[in-house]
């Protein structure tokens, strides 16, 4: 954040001074830093949406909300929180995106979009008409012209706020390389002219495909338990794979279970967008039913515990509930897709809360339906778990064979699957399987649930 | 903003501009294109290349230019004509590089010209 921004701080009106506190001092400040705390919390996104669409630049867009921020921490404490924070912060940030699009250059992309800024400027707007974007800016995070590891970022960031060496950390990448990725991504949504824009409809449906697939990822990304094929641990892209694709190094409770929290918020914000897309609802109640383990994924010393050893008392009734009315509506609407099965699924897992055992055989029979929607190799080999937990080991092992090695060679999850099929088989070659996924194991917590635990995780 | 369309063709279809049985067929789609980007108010400006093997290539070395024949990249398509076209946005370019015969067959790489420097 640059201090230089103050100075573009906007003079208070007599509306906006219309202020409910009058304490001064410390008080005050507390007071401002927890208005300001709440407005990031709470409007982030939209702010940045507005701005981002106005300009087609992101970063100046950021850069000129937190300059608007400063000014509000400075401003505030002496002349009162104003009677609609949100719009004196876009009334600052406007001015800040003005000043500096002067400062860079006059360049002939840039007048236009100032002299938009200043048209808008000159309409004071009340907070409630800041039109909402958000979704203009998510279809933008995840243009198929942005790289791909850079979208689920990339929202966690603009959309929610989130700052870069938190993602990074989640992301399992160096906080560098993750600015890099961001920065590169904004760069490219505005030198190339990506727009911020709803889709045709005949495009929509892939792209809100990307929107849901960079939502999931942000969510696997936050899992701690990467042995987890608990939770429908595929995009249904074929592209996320889940955490668990390589070598996974332990991460703090707090903080993946932090960025599984926003993810679900992403999720909700994305259904709240498109209420009548049913895989936004699938994907919903899929986070939401796997969401509604977090407690009872790790003992009381830390240690991984599989699905199917869960305490189901301890699985959050109110987010299951939650998750099944999202599912419900979206099997309403009669359009069947990866999300809505991977969310059944999930579905079928926890129903042992209520009936105290666990229908393998459905869940096999969902598997195979994802299977043919979304053949990935997370699914595939998610599919021959769920066999032979229905009591088929022989066809399972012969749907691990029927994948291809090169594939295979690298995907821990494989190996994971193949060594409890074979050790119900009581086949010897269980062991040098077992040996295969522990060398694609870093986390310390997985890695003794594979030495000691039996089954799939 | 203006976009440049390269279209990248492989090299069928560069023997398709001479080819008797093809030829028609070839460049009717290319003057198809050029009529609907020329409708569309759009083109700025284009132009169709000589295949590949009558690149030449000149390098400043030591203040002297070297001249050499090529470069042959080993890659399977090469640039066989662009446009330069005006549109809004990214979706406007993309829908148009689609409808670019090249990207049947070939491909049709797109990037934003700079803006003009002050």
């Amino acid at each position: 954040m640059r201090a230089a921004a103050v100075a573009s701080a906007p003079a208070v009106t007599s509306t906006e001074s219309q202020i409910a506190t009058s304490t001064a001092g410390v008080h005050a400040t507390a007071g401002v830093h927890a208005t300001v705390e709440e407005v990031v919390r709470g409007s982030y996104g939209r702010l940045v949406a507005y701005l981002a669409t106005v300009t087609g630049d992101i970063a100046a867009a950021e850069d000129a909300l937190a300059d608007a921020f400063v000014a509000a921490l400075r401003t505030w404490p002496q002349r009162g929180v104003p009677a609609r924070p949100e719009s004196w912060l876009i009334t600052a940030a406007r001015r800040n995106l003005i000043d500096a699009a002067r400062r860079r250059d006059t360049a002939r992309r840039a007048l236009p979009q100032v002299a938009r800024l200043l048209d808008e400027h000159s309409q004071p707007r009340a907070a409630s008409t800041i039109p909402d974007v958000r979704l203009q800016l998510m279809f933008a995070c995840t243009h198929p012209a942005v790289a791909e590891a850079a979208r689920g970022p990339l929202m966690l960031q603009t959309v929610l706020g989130l700052d870069a060496a938190r993602i990074a950390e989640v992301f399992l990448v160096p906080p560098a390389t993750m600015s890099q990725r961001l920065v590169r991504a904004k760069t490219k949504i505005r030198v190339a002219g990506v727009p911020f824009t709803i889709p045709r409809p005949d495009e929509l449906p892939g792209r809100v495909g990307a929107v849901l697939d960079a939502v999931y990822a942000a969510y696997t990304a936050g899992w701690d338990d990467p042995g987890a094929a608990d939770a429908g641990s595929v995009g249904a892209s074929g592209r996320t794979d889940g955490p668990h694709t390589g070598p996974h190094t332990g991460l703090s409770t707090d903080i993946s279970t932090d960025i599984s929290t926003e993810a679900v918020r992403l999720a909700r914000l994305v259904v709240g967008l498109i209420p009548d897309d049913p895989e936004a609802a699938g994907l919903l109640a899929l986070v939401l039913h796997s969401h509604a383990r977090r407690d009872a994924r790790r003992d009381a010393d830390g240690a991984f515990v599989a699905l199917d050893r869960q305490d189901p008392t301890r699985w959050s009734k109110p987010l299951v509930a939650e998750a099944e009315e999202h599912l419900a509506h979206a099997a309403a609407a009669r359009r069947l897709g990866p999300y809505q099965l991977m969310a059944a699924i999930q579905s079928v897992h926890n129903r042992r809360a209520r009936t105290g055992t666990t229908d393998h055989r459905a869940i096999a029979q969902l598997y195979e339906g994802l299977a043919h929607l979304s053949p990935t190799v997370g699914v595939l080999v998610a599919r021959a778990a769920a066999v032979l937990a229905d009591g088929r080991a022989e066809q399972a092992l012969g749907l691990l064979d029927a994948l291809p090695a090169e594939r295979t060679r690298a995907y821990q999850p494989y190996w994971v699957a193949r060594a409890a099929i074979l050790d119900a088989l009581a086949d010897p070659r269980a062991r040098s399987a077992r040996d295969m996924a522990l060398r694609l194991t870093a986390d310390p917590a997985v890695e003794n649930h594979l030495r000691h635990g039996s089954g799939p995780p | 903003m203006e976009y440049l369309l390269m279209a990248m063709e492989d090299e069928r279809a560069f023997e398709a501009r001479e080819d008797p049985e093809l030829r028609d067929v070839y460049w009717q789609s290319w003057n198809a294109y050029i009529a609907a980007l020329t409708d569309a108010g759009i083109l700025r400006g284009a132009g169709g290349l000589e295949p590949p093997f009558t690149a030449t290539t000149v390098r400043v070395l030591d203040g002297a230019p070297v001249v050499q024949d090529g470069p042959f990249a080993e890659t399977k398509e090469q640039l066989g004509g662009y446009f330069v076209i005006d549109v809004a946005d990214l979706d406007a370019a993309l829908a148009w590089a689609a409808r670019c015969p090249s990207a049947d067959g070939g491909s049709c790489e797109l990037r934003p010209l700079l803006p003009p420097r002050p």
